[in-house]
């Protein structure tokens, strides 16, 4: 039976975080056990301040872990996709010189650095804006590009850090669309933070609910709505319940 | 005909022509106001001479040769000390920039800096090291020194926080940091400091020179001072003024074609 399922991308176990500060520390985060199959889609809701980012930081290597363990299915050093909730593209490289940056890091050589890139402009739908700047975009073609410099170098996880949150409504639900379409094309785990119910439910296989600080595993809700999910999805009884399951995982603290 | 086509009231490239013309008749005028106070003005030679005075003294000085060899002496002065001030600035303020404790330890230095103009420096560095060459220098390096280090400290200080862990997150080496994030994003306001150095490493060297010295445009101005040539004072300090506004200019050049992508569209 084992044999059928897919493998882990990525194992985190009693995963615990403190920031040094001037008494004990800040706990800001666990401990946390979960694992992920590749090519899940997982979302990660919680208050503000209950160290959704510091996990994703930690996952990325950024933050040393004070205790607990994490393993990528790739022993050794996994390759990291991170979006933050800003695009955070360099202003002084053209849209396809942000997307190879990871390429060029590894040493790739330069034609064939740009040739990825522009398979992965083409993805996102910026073809006729290859060579423009960062400050030619709008918030949602930024974004774009940061979801395309992710991808490019094939990484073992995609972490979005709330990556739609500095977007209009309708961009984000734009974005929804795409972020499915180009995680189906590519077959990339991904973990997404989130604070909007609607986006996980929109995009998730299955969604963990974390508590205020020290944040921990409150829920682990599988989200088994099919696919393609349109907006008339909103209005089933089957995603009203899941909506209410997470809204009140959510507020247990209040 | 439509009476708003009347109104538009500079086209492009008349506004070119202007911004050329402009600082032409302004130099002109300039120019026919003193020849009219040194023709009509009563005053001798030697408190000042004509600008017709000044250009044969020019020519003179050209064919003699020694104007040339004095300007290289000051411009090597200068690019020496520009080079040395530039180099030091940038490392120290790297070093500064990442190391609290470093920073620290110069801040009196820099505090120091801000309050002592360092040309005060000038006549000590001289008794120190002598009327050559190398006194110039270090007072132009000095002079140099502080903008750039302060610049560099700002400009890599302003590197957003998350693109460094954006380098991070992509394993990129502290080289490769350096190379692709650091430099790139500190670059404005290090280049604005290097701007101002420009400037202040011609001063410097002059100030030196004034000092004393036995060469250079500084050392010009004072020989032509002692022997009542005054039209040589003037073209030793036209000739400096020119070697400033050359190396600003090369800098804001360089500002111009690294930080293109700044300029608003
Ligand atoms: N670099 C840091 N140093 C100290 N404390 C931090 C740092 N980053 C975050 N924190 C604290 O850790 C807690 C969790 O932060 P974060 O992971 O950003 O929460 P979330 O993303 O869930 O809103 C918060 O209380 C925050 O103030
Ligand atoms: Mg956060």
């Amino acid at each position: 039976m084992s044999t059928l399922l897919p493998p882990l991308a990525l194992r985190v176990q009693n995963l615990s975080i403190t920031y040094p500060d001037a008494n004990a520390g800040l706990h800001a985060l666990g401990p946390v056990s979960f694992e992920i199959p590749t090519r899940q889609f997982v979302c990660v809701l919680g208050p503000s301040g209950s160290g959704k980012s510091t996990l994703l930081r930690a996952l990325a290597g950024l933050l040393p872990p004070n205790a607990g363990q994490v393993n990528f299915l790739s022993p050794t050093n996994p390759r990291i996709g991170f979006v933050f909730q800003q695009s955070n593209l360099m202003p002084w490289r053209t849209v396809l010189e942000n997307i190879l940056l990871p390429l060029e890091l590894e040493g790739m050589p330069r034609d064939l650095a740009r040739q990825k890139a522009a398979e992965l402009v083409l993805l996102v739908g910026l073809e006729s804006f290859e060579n423009s700047l960062p400050r030619d975009l709008s918030g949602g073609m930024a974004q774009r590009v940061a979801l395309a410099r992710a991808l490019v170098h094939d990484p073992d996880i995609l972490l979005l850090d709330e990556p739609f949150g500095s977007l209009d409504a309708l961009t984000r639900e734009r974005m929804w669309a795409e972020l499915s379409r180009i995680w189906q094309a590519r077959q990339k785990t991904v973990l997404m933070v989130t604070h909007s119910i609607s986006e996980a439910l929109f995009l998730a296989d299955r969604v963990l609910v974390f508590s205020a600080r020290p944040g921990r595993m409150r829920l682990d809700l599988p989200i088994p709505l099919p696919r393609p999910r349109e907006d008339e999805m909103r209005y089933t009884p089957a995603f009203g319940k899941l909506a209410r399951q997470l809204k009140d995982a959510i507020e247990e603290d209040r | 005909m439509d009476i708003t086509q009347k109104w538009i009231p500079f086209s492009a490239p008349r506004l070119r022509a202007r911004a050329v013309l402009m600082p032409f008749f302004g130099v002109l005028l300039f120019l026919l106001g003193w020849q009219a106070l040194a023709q009509w003005g009563g005053l001798p030679a030697f408190i000042l001479p004509s600008p017709a005075q000044v250009g044969a003294r020019f020519v003179r000085a050209l064919a003699e040769g020694s104007l040339a060899r004095h300007t290289g002496i000051t411009l090597g002065e200068v690019l020496l000390g520009l080079v040395s001030g530039v180099s030091a600035g940038t490392i120290l303020g790297y070093l500064a920039a990442k190391h609290k404790a470093l920073e620290e330890f110069l801040a009196p230095a820099l505090a120091a800096s801000q309050a002592i103009p360092i040309v005060a420096l000038a006549p000590l560095l001289v008794i120190w090291f002598g009327a050559g060459i190398f006194s110039k220098i270090l007072v132009g390096g000095l002079i140099v020194f502080f903008p750039v280090l302060v610049n560099t400290m700002t400009g890599l200080r302003a590197v957003p926080r998350p693109l460094t862990e954006l380098m991070r997150s992509l394993r990129a080496s502290p080289w490769q940091i350096l190379w692709h994030l650091e430099i790139p994003a500190a670059l404005p306001v290090f280049l604005s400091g290097l701007k101002m150095g420009a400037t202040l490493s011609v001063i410097g060297a002059v100030v030196g020179e004034l000092v004393g010295a036995n060469g250079g445009l500084g050392f010009l101005i004072n020989l032509g001072r002692g022997q009542f040539d005054t039209a040589l004072v003037f073209v030793a300090t036209f000739t400096l003024a020119g070697m400033a506004l050359l190396l600003y200019g090369a800098v804001h050049l360089l500002e111009k074609t690294l930080l293109a992508w700044q300029e608003k569209a």
